[in-house]
């Protein structure tokens, strides 16, 4: 690890100043990924910006219904907060779903959001990475990509974003507010990471010294019911092969309301919107579903050895989405 | 702020004063930790980890470097109560932190803690390389489980219960899978731990 200074910033504007004044400077959250990052080489801050002791952190609960999540609070705090909980389980699922108990009690909402993907040649400084070094190319087009994107993905890069958390935030349209040099602005949680296309290096639309100071969650529809499912190598502990996040409303038996989202895809959370077109106004019947999650899914072009995930994808899906159905309406549905 | 109203200079932030020779020395910062009850002041390269600090500057061998990367589990520790990787924490963000290591579980009389006696009763270990990372992480998902927290393990409907989580075979295994056991003792770790929580 390169020798790095360390400041401790007391509130926003100074964090955002200390990093405009460090050059090559990175902000440090709960540090899980920075710090492994800075260990294996693929990032060598000048100097470390110590945000964790902000006071962004806790959930506030908004007279809209809504709910406010500083981005300090940690992930073990936001899973387990009974609002969120009792408005938004499927946050709390994807959340419990990532990582293990330790890792969740340091990490941080805003650093969740921004975890760099690992691609195990981004990991790792001998490799050629697009993302990492660009221009070096892409070591795992023809290498190992079992894992890779097979949604949205580029010539230059397909990796996928490894968050669980942010799976769920796409499905649940929240809003990620931001601050830096140019003062406040939001931006859709679902517009927040990008596709690589030829820049795979940015991986969100964050601006240079901005902050992730909060998540915005809206008041749950009429109704709502949401579960999150994840499919991956073992049972605990590892990172989505595919995994689903859905929202669903019914109204008297016919789709009044649906958000899908899948992780584990794509270069971002890929929010399956050709999928909830075809669904609103339909009845969620097991061949409805399939065939609205076989549209969205249907610009798929998987690599050589990851066209499982298509399947995987699909069946998870049409299966979170019929569990829904059956639990918004009350009648047992077998998909 | 370390640069700025924080009383302790970061050379980093400012001059970095000349190593030996002329080199510069790396940055380094004044650190308290409170460890195990004992206040330790410290000077440390900002470079330092918790594990390292605890391990080479003050000879708290307990907590093991497995992975150095957040994967095994072996350095886990309580700091202010909560469990953590302490290989992926840099010990200056734990300026002023109650860190709690295995040395810390058991009472200063000597008597273990009654997790310690579990896994000596149920010989929930092989090797003992895992074991205190196993003891404070089972400490503290003990104390999340009291609390209410859910895990991956809980049940859509519990999960709107916040009440305290009774600890199963499959609770505990959920929770524990941050802590990994080369020599493969899990069914005794998860007895355990169920055996203190029962």
């Amino acid at each position: 690890m390169k020798p790095f200074a360390y400041v401790r910033a007391a509130g926003l504007d100074e964090a955002v100043a200390a990093h405009a004044r460090h050059p090559g400077a990175r902000y440090l959250g709960g540090g899980t990924n920075l710090v492994d990052l800075m260990k294996l080489g693929v990032e060598s801050p000048t100097a470390l910006v110590d945000i964790s002791r902000l006071p962004l952190d806790g959930v506030e609960e908004l007279p809209s219904g809504g709910l406010r999540i500083g981005a300090m609070t940690r992930n073990s705090d936001v899973a387990a907060h009974p609002a969120v909980r009792a408005r938004h389980p499927v946050l709390s699922q994807a959340l419990l779903a990532g990582a293990s108990g330790q890792l969740r009690n340091m990490a941080t909402t805003g650093g969740n959001l921004l975890q760099r993907t690992r691609c195990s040649y981004f990991q790792d400084v001998s490799k050629p990475c697009n993302k990492r070094e660009p221009g070096t190319g892409c070591g795992a087009r023809d290498g190992l990509h079992r894992d890779h994107a097979v949604l949205g993905q580029s010539e230059r890069c397909i990796a996928t974003h490894p968050s669980d958390m942010a799976v769920a935030l796409a499905a649940l349209d929240a809003d990620i507010e931001l601050y830096g040099g140019d003062g406040a602005r939001t931006v859709p949680a679902a517009e927040f990471h990008r596709l690589p296309g030829d820049r795979p290096e940015q991986d969100t639309v964050l601006r240079a010294g901005e902050i992730v100071t909060a998540i915005v969650l809206p008041a749950p529809g009429r109704g709502a019911v949401s579960l999150y499912r994840k499919a991956r190598d073992r049972a605990s502990y590892a990172f989505a092969l595919a995994s689903v996040a859905a929202v669903l409303e019914l109204d008297a038996g016919r789709v009044r309301r649906v958000t899908l989202a899948f992780g584990g895809l794509a270069h971002r959370p890929w929010r399956a919107t050709a999928a909830e077109t075809l669904l609103v106004g339909a009845e969620p019947t097991p061949d409805a579903l399939r065939r609205a999650v076989e549209a969205e899914l249907a610009p798929a072009r998987p690599l050589r050895d990851n066209g499982y995930k298509v399947a995987l994808a699909a069946n998870l899906a049409v299966d979170v989405l019929g569990a829904l159905a059956a639990r918004a309406d009350g009648r047992p549905r077998i998909p | 702020m370390a640069d700025g109203s924080d009383p302790r200079p970061d050379p980093g932030a400012g001059a970095v004063p000349p190593g030996p020779g002329g080199a510069a020395a790396p940055p380094a910062s004044r650190v308290t930790l409170k460890v195990n009850g004992t206040e330790h002041d410290l000077r440390l390269d900002h470079r330092v980890t918790l594990l390292d600090a605890l391990r080479g500057h003050l000879l708290l061998t307990g907590a093991k470097k497995g992975c150095d990367h957040g994967q095994c589990g072996a350095c886990t520790v309580l700091a202010d109560g909560r469990r953590v990787n302490s290989c992926l924490l840099l010990a200056v963000t734990q300026d002023g932190a109650d860190i709690t290591t295995v040395e810390g579980l058991g009472s200063t009389a000597g008597d273990l803690h009654p997790l310690q006696r579990a896994f000596l009763e149920r010989d929930a270990f092989q090797c003992g390389f895992c074991t205190p990372g196993q003891l404070c992480s089972a400490v503290g998902a003990i104390a999340e489980a009291a609390a209410g927290h859910p895990s991956h393990a809980t049940g859509a409907d519990a999960l709107t219960d916040p009440g305290p989580v009774t600890l199963t075979a499959e609770e505990v295994r959920e929770r524990m899978s941050g802590n990994l056991c080369r020599c493969g003792a899990y069914p005794r770790i998860v007895d355990a731990v169920r055996d203190v929580t029962a």
